[in-house]
């Protein structure tokens, strides 16, 4: 069973999260998003679309670089973080 | 606020009297008693419910429900009365719907919101489609509970068999190749995107189905979505291009007239038109319109129990198409003989400097009698009249731009 990374949840998303970080596991970005979604359900599709893109105002950083392959390998160490990019008023 | 009293000034040829006459009886005869009366706003911003007494003169707003969510349309099922869907999406967020039983005092999410089929394997260059939000709700016929249809921006049209919990694609239009095209790209969509809107069910037969597409035409089909065709002839395009290619036809709403399933108004790009089935040709009934008005608008309400008459709102289509108020001078305008007169409704409304955009799902009408008409403003204000136009009266300002406006009536 994959390890669990910690991820940051960007604050649209914490209805669903009820906390701004949560224990994922999984050991791609994908996969911890998989495993957001089968605990916090919908939550997937808001993030990322049908296509498996990431949405254009939802952004990935791990240990502080920025990511947009769903493939992108974690591990416990590294800190993930789920931000909403600026998107006009 | 609004003037008091009735103004009518006809500005088209003269409506036969007696026709008039004969429409509104007919219409008074098959009035449903007033009942609570309510209009649902969706907007920019969040979503808000306005409950009106039963003479429709006083109202309670509640909201927002979703504050910063965008609403696209917010309508309630007439089959039950109580189950409230939300077409919602976020600056940042992708797209859902969200669901209500108790008149939106709680909401549960979709749990497979419209979303289009994966595509593996595309040619390079290509870019698969994702929904962008869902622009359209239409509840099913009335022996379909619980069947619901769903347009989508880029075009796409959706169903859901369990209240408005679970999609699926009803129609697979990129997989046509014919309809691919008619779909055209990002460019030949309206600003907000291409959309998929005026799901419209025949309430003779669940099978017999329209949708228009902006862009992308008017399209029909009377075996239950096995098998679609183009329903544009007649319809107009922008001077120079060819009509023939569905791509360049923008309906922007059509509406069948609730006491008579085979007659059909279109507010189009290109003019105000109607059709009356099975003939299949629209017939630009706005040529009537004054002139200096024209006859470019995006909403269009048809009459509850009188198929003669229906009402617009016009809009600036000049030049570069400020889709305004024309002149700045905001008016309702009105038919009772099926389009041969338009006559001006503007009592109440500003006479001046009022710069208004009203988008196409944000023009509605009531089942009372007589009937209420409402719309609401991309600068958030929400206006009504309870006697078919002729006078008109503020029920809302300040709130975010308005994107679509329901009614509906509870007991």
């Amino acid at each position: 069973m994959a390890a669990s990374v910690k991820m940051l949840i960007a604050s649209p998303l914490r209805p669903y999260t009820g906390a701004d970080e949560v224990e994922l596991r999984g050991a791609t970005l994908g996969e911890l998003l998989d495993d957001l979604e089968a605990r916090f359900p919908g939550t997937r599709f808001r993030i990322v679309d049908e296509q498996d893109r990431i949405r254009r105002h939802m952004r990935f950083f791990v240990n502080g670089e920025p990511v947009f392959d769903l493939a992108q390998p974690v591990s416990p160490a590294d800190e993930v973080s789920m931000v909403q990019a600026l998107s006009g008023g | 606020m609004a003037a008091k009293g009735t103004k009518l000034r006809k500005t088209a040829k003269k409506a036969p009297k007696r026709a008039a006459q004969k429409a509104s009886k007919k219409a008074t005869a098959r009035a449903p008693k007033s009942k609570k009366q309510l209009v649902l706003v969706a907007t920019r911003k969040g979503a808000w419910l306005f409950h009106g007494d039963a003479a429709r003169k006083t109202w309670r707003s509640d909201g927002p429900h979703f504050l910063g969510h965008v609403i696209h349309h917010l309508v309630l099922d007439p089959r039950d009365g109580r189950t409230l869907l939300a077409a919602a999406s976020t600056g940042h967020l992708g797209p859902t719907i969200f669901r209500s039983t108790d008149m939106g005092k709680s909401w549960k999410e979709a749990t497979r919101p419209p979303a289009f089929k994966k595509v593996e394997n595309l040619p390079e260059g290509k870019k698969a489609r994702s929904v962008h939000h869902t622009f359209w709700l239409t509840p099913a016929h009335g022996n379909e509970p619980n069947v619901w249809y769903a347009g989508t921006s880029p075009q796409g049209l959706f169903r859901s068999e369990d209240g408005g919990v679970t999609w699926t694609e009803f129609f697979d239009l990129a997989s046509d190749p014919q309809y691919r095209a008619w779909l055209g790209g990002e460019q030949e969509g309206t600003p907000d995107g291409p959309s998929m809107h005026s799901v419209i069910v025949d309430p003779r037969d669940p099978a017999h189905l329209y949708f228009a597409m902006s862009s992308g035409g008017v399209h029909e089909t009377r075996d239950g979505g096995r098998h679609w065709k183009p329903l544009v002839d007649g319809m107009e395009v922008v001077a120079g291009f060819d009509a023939s290619n569905l791509t360049f036809h923008d309906p922007h709403c059509v509406r069948m007239s609730p006491s008579n399933p085979d007659r059909l108004y279109q507010q189009n790009h290109c003019g105000i038109y109607r059709l009356d089935r099975p003939a299949t040709k629209w017939k630009r009934i706005g040529k009537a319109m004054p002139k200096a008005i024209g006859d470019v608008g995006f909403g269009i309400v048809v009459h509850p129990r009188d198929d003669a008459r229906a009402w617009v709102l016009p809009m600036d289509g000049q030049t570069v198409w400020p889709r305004t108020s024309v002149e700045g001078k905001p008016a309702v305008y009105g038919t009772q003989d099926g389009g041969k007169s338009w006559m001006r409704l503007d009592a109440g409304l500003p006479k001046g400097e009022a710069w208004w955009t009203v988008k196409r799902q944000a023009f509605a009408g009531d089942n009372s009698n007589p009937v209420g008409l409402y719309f609401g403003t991309t600068s958030g204000e929400l206006w009504a009249s309870p006697s078919e136009g002729r006078s008109w009266d503020l029920i809302a300002r300040h709130l975010p731009e308005i994107y679509a406006v329901e009614t509906a009536t509870i007991g």
